[in-house]
Order: structure tokens, then sequence, then C-alpha cells
């Protein structure tokens, strides 16, 4: 589904990288080593050259909004625009994101709460959420449960899977092993500014 | 109305500057260092005004389109130069340069032309002694308003990076990202002009209407001037400040849509010097 061929940022690459609708690939590697920024050049955000396409489709053929509507980053720390959380998820399926909230532990009214208030595992709890709702082909995600607690954490993984069985492919970045081992179907490692199969 | 003007003589300005050698004396008596200063500005007033003096009345007498043309453009390149020259954080390139000194160019070029030619009307259109002092004016505020903007964009974009950025990885195009604070930095740079405005015979009165009056102008003529000349400073600064901080936005972003930050350069604040 996604192809990466000979992809070049700064001092990271050249990086090859197939995902499939339906895997999750844990991305490890010490920090600092680039894997946020290889995120982000995946999904368009800072400048990089290399051979990218979506089901055969050429990232160039496409606008940069349409191909980070596909091919969807989600940051360990994200921003917000508004005051509260509602207008962060206008035009999205009403009922797919309450349910999204529910199974993240998060109340319906959480729509209505002040984005200043939000603790850190809200914060990346409900840009999880806001991710999931645009139904992205491929979800590219910096430490998903950083600030998680090991339920909350546990329910941020489900979500992962059931995305990832509805067809989404997904790459997610973790310094626990153990997550990796649990959550992924393969995993790579990061390190020299290259991507190497870690064998299963 | 010339009879009622009043000719300084250099007398005049030398028991002015008593005043100025008794705030060289409060410095010296209380020790604040500032006599040094003081008396560098007063010879910089002076050497700077006296030449500007001597330029304008050879300009006046000739009369050139070609000499007129050639102050004002050497009036918007220094103006471009004081837009950039404070701000802590620009364009690397010189492009907050490029950006500020096209933005005065095309405001202050469209605005003054329409003036002479619709509403003042002087015999040659280009007649320096009209000319200048109003394209004067228009930098003058035009280039407060376009340095604001620019600094006030440029600081929000970077501050709001993650906001901006989380906007943009849901797949929204950067314009539609960074509206509100282009609209921002629009709101900050528009501001000075519509205070004076408002304050403007309240508070203040301006200087341009001041100096008319002095000169033996009756004051409803010289307010008739003034709202005139209001009107020609939103204008120029509203045409201005739009065109320097679309610019700017512009070249903060690219064509894929990604918020270039790495085109900023900050710059260590530089103190005026002594």
């Amino acid at each position: 589904m996604l192809s990466v061929r000979n992809l070049k940022r700064l001092s990271i690459g050249p990086i090859d990288l197939d995902v499939e609708g339906g895997e999750i690939v844990a991305l490890t590697g010490p920090s600092g080593v680039g894997k946020s920024m290889l995120l982000r050049a995946i999904s368009d955000l800072d400048p990089n050259t290399g051979t990218l396409s979506l089901d055969g489709q050429d990232r160039d053929a496409m606008s940069a909004p349409q191909w980070r509507k596909h091919v969807m980053y989600v940051p360990a720390h994200t921003g917000w625009w508004a005051e509260t959380v509602e207008p962060h998820f206008i035009g999205l399926d009403r009922t797919r994101v309450k349910d999204t909230l529910h199974g993240l532990n998060l109340e319906s009214t959480a729509l209505g709460w002040q984005v200043a208030n939000l603790s850190t595992g809200e914060r990346q709890r409900l840009a999880l959420a806001r991710a999931l709702a645009h139904d992205p082909k491929i979800l590219l995600l910096d430490e998903p449960t950083s600030g998680l607690d090991g339920d909350n954490a546990g329910r941020v993984e489900t979500l992962v899977r059931a995305a990832a069985t509805a067809g989404s492919g997904v790459v997610f970045v973790t310094h626990d092993t153990v997550q990796a081992n649990r959550l992924s179907t393969r995993r790579v490692y990061f390190h020299d500014a290259q991507l190497h199969e870690v064998p299963q | 109305m010339s009879a009622v003007y009043v000719q300084l003589g250099y007398i005049d300005l030398a028991i002015a500057s008593v005043l100025l050698l008794m705030a060289g004396g409060v410095s010296v008596a209380l020790n604040l260092g500032l006599e040094k200063s003081l008396g560098i500005a007063a010879l910089r007033t002076t050497v700077q005004l006296s030449l500007i003096g001597m330029v304008l009345k050879i300009l006046f007498a000739l009369v050139s389109p070609w000499w007129t043309g050639f102050a004002a453009l050497f009036m918007i390149f220094m103006a471009g130069r004081e837009v950039t020259a404070r701000q802590s954080l620009r364009l690397r390139d010189g492009w907050s340069y490029s950006i500020a000194t096209t933005s005065l160019l095309t405001a202050g070029g469209i605005v003054t032309i329409l003036a002479l030619t619709t509403a003042i009307r002087p015999e040659p259109w280009y007649d320096p002694r009209f000319a200048l002092p109003l394209l004067g004016m228009m930098l003058g505020n035009t280039l407060t308003g376009i340095s604001i903007g620019m600094e006030r964009l440029n600081t929000t974009l970077k501050r709001e990076k993650d906001a901006i950025e989380a906007r943009l990885v849901l797949g929204h195009t950067r314009p539609d990202a960074v509206r509100p604070f282009v609209r921002e930095a629009m709101r900050a740079a528009l501001m000075p002009v519509v205070n004076a405005m408002s304050a403007a015979g309240l508070i203040s009165l301006p200087g341009m209407m001041t100096g008319q009056i002095l000169a033996g102008v009756s004051p409803t003529e010289a307010v008739k001037y003034q709202i005139l000349i209001m009107f020609l400073l939103a204008g120029t600064t509203s045409i201005g400040a739009l065109i320097a901080v679309l610019a700017t936005s512009r070249r903060l972003g690219d064509e894929r849509d990604r918020l270039r930050l790495d085109r900023l350069q900050q710059r260590a604040p530089v103190h005026e010097p002594k």
C-alpha cells in the first residue's frame, strides 16, 4: 500500500520502506536518531526527496493535503488551534468520534472541554481519536502511549489493532520493546540513519 | 496668510539649545551617563535636518521628475531598511528587506501618485514640494505598520507551529491553517493608524496640521489637509501591510503546504549605538 523508496531528509536516508494494509510496523531506535524526522518526511511535512506512493499513486501526483489525509502523522505532542475540543472534530462522523472516545476511556462530554485544562494523557488520546476519525489508509504514530498509564495504553493498542483489522497500515514509534513485540506484526530498527528489518 | 508667519533666527535656535544644555547638566549631576548620547543625538538632528533642508531646497528649485523620482526611491529604500532593522526574527537571505521595500514602493507609490493627481493636483503633479513631504509621511507611517505586521506574523507562526502543523497533518491547506495568524498580524499592523485617526484632535494635534497652523494657514484649511492625509495614511498602511503580511506568509510556506520556519532567522537583539 505505502511504498517509500530512497527517502532522504537532512542526514537520514536513503530509506526504503513498504507498509501493507493490516500491517502494524514497530519503529524502534535510540533517541535522536531521527524517528520523528522520518515520519514527518513520509507525511511530507518537511522538505525531502525520494519516491513515495500510496496504492501505486505517486505522492507528487496528489496535493500535499490529500496525501496527508491518507498518510496521517500523529505527533507525540500535538497542537490545538481552538479553545475547546469540539472545533478540532468538525466535519467528522459524530457517532464514529464518540465510539472512538469511549474506546479510549474518554467521556462524550470531552468535546466540550477546554483544551487548556487537558492533561497530557487526554491530549494524546484526543489527538489519536482525531486522526482515527479521518479513516486514514496509513497511520504514522509517534510514541502513541508515551504519556499514558498501562490501562489507557492498552486501550490505545486495542484501537490501533482495530484500525489495522479494518485495513489501515500502521507505523508506530516506541521505546518499549515489550510493546513493540506485543503490538506489531513486523519490526524495524532505525540505526545509523538507516532502517533495518528486525527478524521475527 | 504669509503675514503671520514668524521666521526663526539662529539666535532663537541657540536659546532653545540652552534647554538641551540643562538636560545635559541634569545628566551629569545625577550621574546618568546620558550627556554623550544627548549631545550626539542633538548633533545628528542638527546636521541631518540641515542637510535635508539644503537637498530639498535644491530639489524644489529643480522641479525635475528624474531627481524627484530618485529622491523618492532613496527614501523608499531607507524605509525598507528601517522596517527590518529592529526585527529580532526575520526571513533569511534578505527576503524581509525585499518584501518590505516592495510593499512600501507599491503602497506608497500608488497612494502618493493618486493623491497628487486627484486631490492636491499641483502643477506639475510631481512637484517635489508636494510629492516628497507627502511620500515621507506615507512611508513613516507605513513602515511602522509593515514592521509590526511582519514581526507579529513571524513570531506567531513560530510560536503556533504545533497548532498549525496539527491542522496540516489532518489535511488542511496551509493558507487555511495560517489564516487566523495572518488576520492577527494585519490587525496589529493597522492598530497604530486606527489609533492615530481616533485620537486626532482629541488627544493629539497631528504634526503636519500644527506646522501649517504655525505657518499661518487657517485652522479649518489645515484640518482639511490633515483629514486628507489621515485617509491617505490609512490607505497606504492597509495596502502596504497587506502586501507585506501576505508575502511573508507565502514565503513561510511552500508548494507542498508545509510550514517553512527554517526560512526564519533569529537575530540576537542589537542594542542601539549609544
